[in-house]
């Protein structure tokens, strides 16, 4: 085909048209709706927009309300915590997990199906459930106590400084049943042989995994803090159901101060200034570790 | 037999829509609680008893909740025949924005101006001297309920006011009661908080500090005087772990609880336990030290709609909510004052007479609801929350915070 016309080159916007025309959709959605949404999210947080935006713009001041704002830094400090924590946790517990289940047990498809239910159920009910769970009347507390522990104290729920910690178990327990499901199918993709090398050199199982498998799953592992990472930053629901913010203030997260504002104190100006925070703050975590990843070298 | 009939059912279905007028409207609310859902029923009757047919659209959950929903559904283009929201500011925007309907005509049919009163409810509709809603009762936050088991068994005589329920405080504690009864809901600690405001800083420091938003009166000593009594509560609060106002109101009625600072809704859950006021429990009006009601409460607004049948049926609900006899009927049950006073509430309990005998009076003052912006409520509300749960901040602290909330109010 090329023959006929040796002097032009092929035109690089037809190549492979068909593919093209069906992304559009997936194009226009992300476009407009994700860009666009996102810029006139953007613009609109430096108006004074209440009920219904309007076009009034006032500067910084939504920014400066915003940091002003108490209940706004305990927001960000419980969405550290329970980020950096729940991360770590998921990982770790994800992994290790997978790599029990991966020891050929028996049961293995039970093991699999109990630690994965957690998952299909919705986090209003996870909420709910822990809720009861850490009663401190009905739950753990008072079942220790009714067995005779009578200065046994396990409170989570209803002690300020540790409240983050209580919504921090019922979101592991929630997810790391995904991780270990994730890090299970990528130890399944481990080939066979490298375990016979490396049993053969006489390395421990242990050093295998860490300085052989997990260098080796990469790809497992990036996929997975992709998923967690952005369940960390929409934690919402979770927190409505098992505490709706309380005791006080002490276990509010942004997107539930997002949300309050924009829609129960009708400011959708401070709102729009709390949910651009957030996307400012995934911008910085994620366009360094996309450079990194993409822009360093090029593949394919 | 069966062709007849068809025909018969055909020719109803083409008949019907000439012969009535009627139409089909939803109406959103957050009513539905036990109390609150008989109440409604009786308004959905005597509606229907119109020619028109009621169509519930309940919303669960408080009106924090609901709010949200209805608000995005009238905005969203999709507006029902009419909605439930407080006296005060929660419409504010959609009225200036032309999406609610002008009731004026029907407001001047019935004499809205001379028979509702306190006339502050229907300032609250009125919107550049236009009528845009129908105020359906009144609500009181200022009532202290007290179980008069709880201080029996702490050996306390029944406090007759909020100073000596704090002195009672530490017995009641000695016999293991808990003191104060609140649930962990923000609108909780902020209505007490307001509470403490018009009775122990009085209704003059009320309207400086909400109505005229001054922030040196929100930073003075007789401020500072509320915040004192504010700590004397939480201190007493100390040890809740229930969540719902009604849990807290069951807190009382059990004896498990000496008394809770609640609006005049919580005496609905004492009439479904079959207890009677004066005998198992009292209640203390302005918590005995000022006898001062805000008249907040509910009222229906009604979006701006296209279809005619629709409107007209909007004005037979609007007619129907100020109707005498669904005032009554529907006061009683949901345990509010009505909206007018030319009316015999002969059936009321104690409390509720007392209630109404002290707004006839003229002791009565505008909600917080109707002073303040539901904007500047929720960084109210924010602060109260925090300053209830967390012991260790001061009253100072919370001061400055509240007066510097106060000065960029709106």
């Amino acid at each position: 085909m090329a023959q006929s016309t040796p002097s032009a080159r092929p035109n690089q916007l037809f190549r492979n048209l068909n593919s093209k025309i069906a992304s559009i959709p997936m194009i226009f959605v992300a476009l407009v709706i994700f860009l666009g949404g996102s810029i006139w999210t953007v613009v609109y947080s430096f108006t004074n927009s209440r009920l219904l935006p309007r076009t009034n713009f006032v500067g910084f001041d939504q920014y400066e309300r915003l940091w002003a704002s108490s209940r706004w830094i305990i927001s960000i400090q419980n969405l550290a915590i329970y980020g950096i924590l729940s991360l770590i946790f998921s990982l770790v517990v994800g992994f290790v997990l997978a790599a029990l289940m991966d020891q050929k047990i028996r049961f293995e498809n039970v093991f699999r199906t109990i630690f994965l239910y957690p998952f299909a159920l919705s986090f209003i009910v996870t909420g709910l459930v822990w809720q009861w769970i850490l009663n401190p009347d009905f739950g753990i507390q008072g079942i220790v106590r009714s067995l005779g522990w009578e200065s046994f104290d396990f409170n989570p729920i209803y002690d300020a400084d540790i409240v983050i910690y209580g919504i921090l178990i019922a979101g592991l327990w929630q997810g790391t049943g995904l991780v270990m499901c994730l890090m299970l199918a990528g130890l399944r993709g481990i080939d066979e042989d490298i375990w016979k090398a490396a049993r053969v050199d006489g390395i421990p199982m242990w050093r295998t995994y860490i300085f052989i498998v997990i260098p080796m799953m990469r790809p497992v592992f990036v996929t997975t803090l992709v998923i967690i990472g952005a369940g960390i930053v929409k934690l919402y629901d979770l927190v409505v159901a098992q505490t709706s913010g309380g005791p006080g203030n002490a276990s509010e997260v942004p997107a539930k101060y997002v949300y309050d504002y924009m829609f129960q104190a009708q400011n959708l100006g401070q709102g729009f200034a709390a949910s651009t925070m957030m996307l400012l703050t995934v911008a910085i975590i994620i366009i360094p570790w996309a450079y990194l990843e993409f822009g360093g070298r090029k593949r394919g | 037999m069966r062709i007849r009939s068809f025909a018969a059912v055909m020719a109803a279905t083409v008949a019907l829509p000439c012969i009535v007028q009627a139409a089909d409207l939803e109406v959103t609310h957050w009513w539905t609680s036990g109390g609150e859902a008989a109440a409604v029923k009786e308004l959905a009757n005597a509606f229907n008893a119109t020619g028109n047919k009621w169509v519930d659209g309940a919303i669960a959950g408080s009106g924090s909740t609901a709010r949200p929903i209805m608000i995005s559904r009238i905005t969203g283009g999709d507006p029902m025949g009419a909605t439930q929201f407080n006296h005060g500011r929660q419409a504010e925007e959609l009225v200036q924005s032309g999406l609610m309907r002008d009731l004026t005509e029907v407001a001047e049919k019935g004499k809205w101006k001379e028979v509702i009163k306190p006339a502050s409810l229907l300032d609250s509709c009125t919107y550049e001297g236009k009528i845009y809603c129908a105020p359906v009762n009144i609500h009181s936050w200022q009532w202290l309920w007290v179980s008069n088991a709880a201080f029996e068994k702490a050996g306390v005589p029944a406090p007759k006011d909020w100073n000596e329920f704090v002195a009672a405080g530490p017995k009641l504690r000695e016999a293991g009661i808990q003191p104060l009864a609140i649930g962990s809901q923000a609108f909780q600690v902020n209505g007490l908080f307001d509470t403490l405001v018009i009775t122990v800083g009085g209704k003059e420091l009320y309207e400086k500090v909400y109505k005229d938003k001054d922030e040196e009166a929100a930073a003075g000593p007789e401020m500072a005087k509320v915040f004192a009594a504010a700590v004397q509560a939480r201190e007493l609060a100390r040890g809740n772990n229930v969540q719902d106002w009604n849990q807290a109101t069951n807190l009382v009625i059990t004896g498990k609880a000496g008394g809770q600072i609640m609006g005049d809704w919580a005496q609905g859950e004492f009439q479904q336990a079959g207890q009677t006021a004066g005998k198992e429990y009292s209640c203390l009006a302005g918590l005995g030290l000022n006898e001062v009601l805000t008249t907040g409460g509910d009222a229906i607004y009604f979006p701006l709609l296209k279809d005619e049948a629709k409107a007209k049926a909007q004005e037979a609900l609007a007619e129907t909510i100020v109707d005498p006899k669904v005032q009554v009927a529907f006061n009683l049950k949901k345990g509010s004052v009505p909206i007018r006073s030319d009316i015999d509430m002969a059936a009321a309990n104690d409390c509720m007479k007392k209630g109404i005998d002290i707004i006839a009076k003229g002791g009565t003052a505008t909600s917080v609801d109707q002073l303040l912006s539901t904007d500047s409520m929720k960084q109210k509300e924010d602060l109260m929350s925090e300053f209830f749960a967390k012991a260790s901040m001061t009253p100072e602290a919370a001061q400055e915070r509240f007066a510097e909330i106060i000065g960029s109010a709106d």
